[in-house]
């Protein structure tokens, strides 16, 4: 059996001596992965509500949305570079622009999948139409958003490894590291790729948690 | 007696943006408090949008609706909702709210303290006659007969005087809505409300409305009337028409025994001579003779066995007995039914009241 060291897969030892690192980059990872996910929900929304209100306007906000989302990430940031320099903003721009059309997508489909018998019911019991947009509307296509949510999330979080070209830290700073050394050294690669991958995962069970969560209606023999 | 005026329409008309005709056509009408109203017409005669106005989910384009005296554009559309119970064809419910949530909603949106709101949430499940066990469920995991119950007891929450009905039980099937509909004139008999209901089914609009309206292609009103005098005197060859085939036996539904004077029948008494009997059949040119026991009816025998004296031995039943509250129809199947061709009437606790033949159920309709 051959002993751990840097030619291994995985250099356990360097695992070990890197801990602070990983728990620095882990948060530098979720900062730019939130805070992205954040911005562009509250930019989708404002398009969903501009979408909703003026139905014109839907098609050409959805293909701004989706020519950003066509951009090949690499392409973005470096057309972003000269613009805005290297680091967290321009990265960060970078990936509220792909959240865009997967989350104005799912607001404004969730919206529309509201049932118009529901929709007449509420109208007609008397709500108010804030009221019923809040209680009944936003209500019944939460649990598309957050399937919105979902998806944008993982992929942002892909997206960020890739982004610590722009020097915005985050797993792919050790991705960067390992491809940079002259001789093949392929542990700070696994780790900053595997990481990555966990992090995407329990994201996306912990998003399907809280679509269970909060469609009580539709499990099997709902009682509360 | 004239009930008060509920629901007025005056001079009501209806055009949607972009169509060249009216969708309601100068419509005047006067819903009475505490009754049902039924607004039935093919598709595109406007009765859904004439319901629709009264609680201004669509703007009338010219006209008053009066609610109890008031203009309906009097006050904040919402308030004037919450004051109308509202049930429509796919009930509509809330399917992120259980039960007890969709029925409190106008309480809620009222602002009624939780107490109340719970006890009348209780109090509704037990007049419309739902399990209180279903209150914890979502719509979801109920049958359509009692999504459309919740639907109704959600309409009925803040105890609204008045309660629009869009094609309620359209979305059922047949022996559910045949349920629901009588269900529907049990309710209204203990809560008397304003009830304006809309449907396509003619025979729907009979079995429930104290009046029908019906309503003709772009909004014309052809007759408003109680469903027995439509159907007597239909106001012009569409209604004739719309009222379908069998417009007699629709009537005969409507009418009840006691609408009409049975005849006394060829009934002897027991102990009476042979002679009277014959004397009986003869008059009544039947064959026949019923044979009564004091006040009651025992059935009936041939007259080639009559010999001696009336005896109670022997009696065949009558196919067909019918109270006082029976319908004329369920007396006329009674009647083409039996061999005797007549069906007996007895008061509810089984008195001898006389005998209906077919003749005098037609003459009966007839006056």
């Amino acid at each position: 059996m051959v002993a751990n060291g840097p030619d291994s897969f995985v250099w356990w030892s360097w695992v070990a001596d890197h801990t602070d690192d990983i728990r620095a980059r882990t948060i530098e990872h979720l900062q730019l992965t939130g805070s992205s996910v954040a911005i562009g929900f509250v930019i989708a929304m404002a398009m969903a509500l501009v979408s909703l209100r003026w139905r014109r306007t839907y098609a050409p906000l959805a293909a701004i949305a989706g020519g950003l989302y066509s951009i090949p990430s690499l392409a973005l940031f470096g057309f972003l570079v000269p613009l805005t320099g290297l680091g967290f903003r321009t990265a960060q721009i970078a990936l509220v622009s792909y959240t865009l059309l997967i989350l104005l997508r799912n607001i404004v489909s969730g919206i529309d999948g509201v049932p118009a018998a529901v929709i007449e019911a509420a109208d007609g019991m008397g709500y108010e139409p804030w009221r019923r947009f809040l209680a009944v509307d936003l209500r019944l296509a939460t649990p598309t958003i957050i399937g919105g949510l979902r998806v944008a999330t993982v992929t942002v979080i892909g997206l960020v490894t890739v982004a610590a070209l722009v020097g915005s830290g985050g797993y792919g700073t050790f991705i960067e590291d390992g491809l940079s050394r002259a001789r093949g050294f392929s542990t700070p690669i696994v780790v900053g790729g595997s990481l990555s991958i966990v992090m995407a995962v329990a994201f996306d069970i912990a998003f399907a948690l809280l679509q269970r969560a909060v469609t009580p209606w539709a499990r099997r023999g709902a009682a509360p | 007696m004239s009930r008060p005026v509920a629901i007025r329409l005056v001079q009501v008309c209806k055009r949607y943006p972009g169509a060249d005709d009216l969708a309601v056509d100068h419509l005047d009408l006067e819903i009475p408090a505490g009754e049902i109203v039924a607004l039935v017409g093919p598709s595109g005669c406007g009765k859904t949008t004439t319901l629709k106005m009264i609680n201004r989910l669509i703007e009338p384009t010219s006209g008053t609706i009066e609610i109890h005296g008031r203009p309906a554009g009097d006050q904040p559309v919402h308030e004037l909702r919450r004051g109308i119970g509202y049930v429509i064809q796919q009930t509509g419910l809330f399917p992120h709210k259980t039960v007890a949530g969709n029925i409190a909603t106008v309480p809620r949106l009222l602002g009624w303290d939780k107490a109340r709101t719970r006890q009348r949430v209780e109090e509704l499940v037990d007049l419309v006659g739902l399990d209180r066990g279903l209150l914890g469920r979502y719509p979801g995991a109920l049958s359509g007969g009692q999504q459309q119950r919740v639907g109704v007891a959600r309409a009925l929450a803040a105890d609204p005087p008045i309660l629009l009905m869009d094609e309620p039980y359209s979305a059922v099937d047949p022996i559910v809505r045949a349920r629901l509909q009588d269900e529907l004139l049990d309710l209204q008999r203990r809560v008397q409300k304003t009830i304006v209901l809309v449907t396509h089914d003619v025979d729907e609009a009979l079995k429930l409305g104290d009046r029908v309206v019906i309503l003709n292609v772009g909004g014309r009103l052809e007759q408003a009337a109680p469903p027995a005098e439509i159907l007597a005197q239909p106001a012009s060859p569409f209604v004739a028409d719309f009222l379908g085939e069998e417009r007699g036996l629709k009537r005969l539904a409507l009418l009840r025994v006691r609408d009409i004077t049975p005849g006394t029948g060829p009934v002897a008494d027991v102990g009476d001579a042979a002679d009277a009997a014959r004397a009986l059949m003869a008059e009544h040119r039947v064959d026949w003779y019923g044979v009564r026991d004091g006040e009651h009816l025992l059935g009936w025998k041939w007259g080639t066995d009559l010999d001696g004296t009336v005896g109670a031995d022997d009696v065949q039943p009558f196919r067909a007995v019918v109270t006082p509250d029976s319908t004329l129809r369920s007396a006329l199947d009674g009647i083409v039914g039996s061999l005797t061709n007549v069906a007996v009437v007895v008061d509810d606790v089984g008195r001898y009241r006389g005998m209906l033949r077919i003749d005098e159920i037609s003459e009966g309709v007839r006056e």
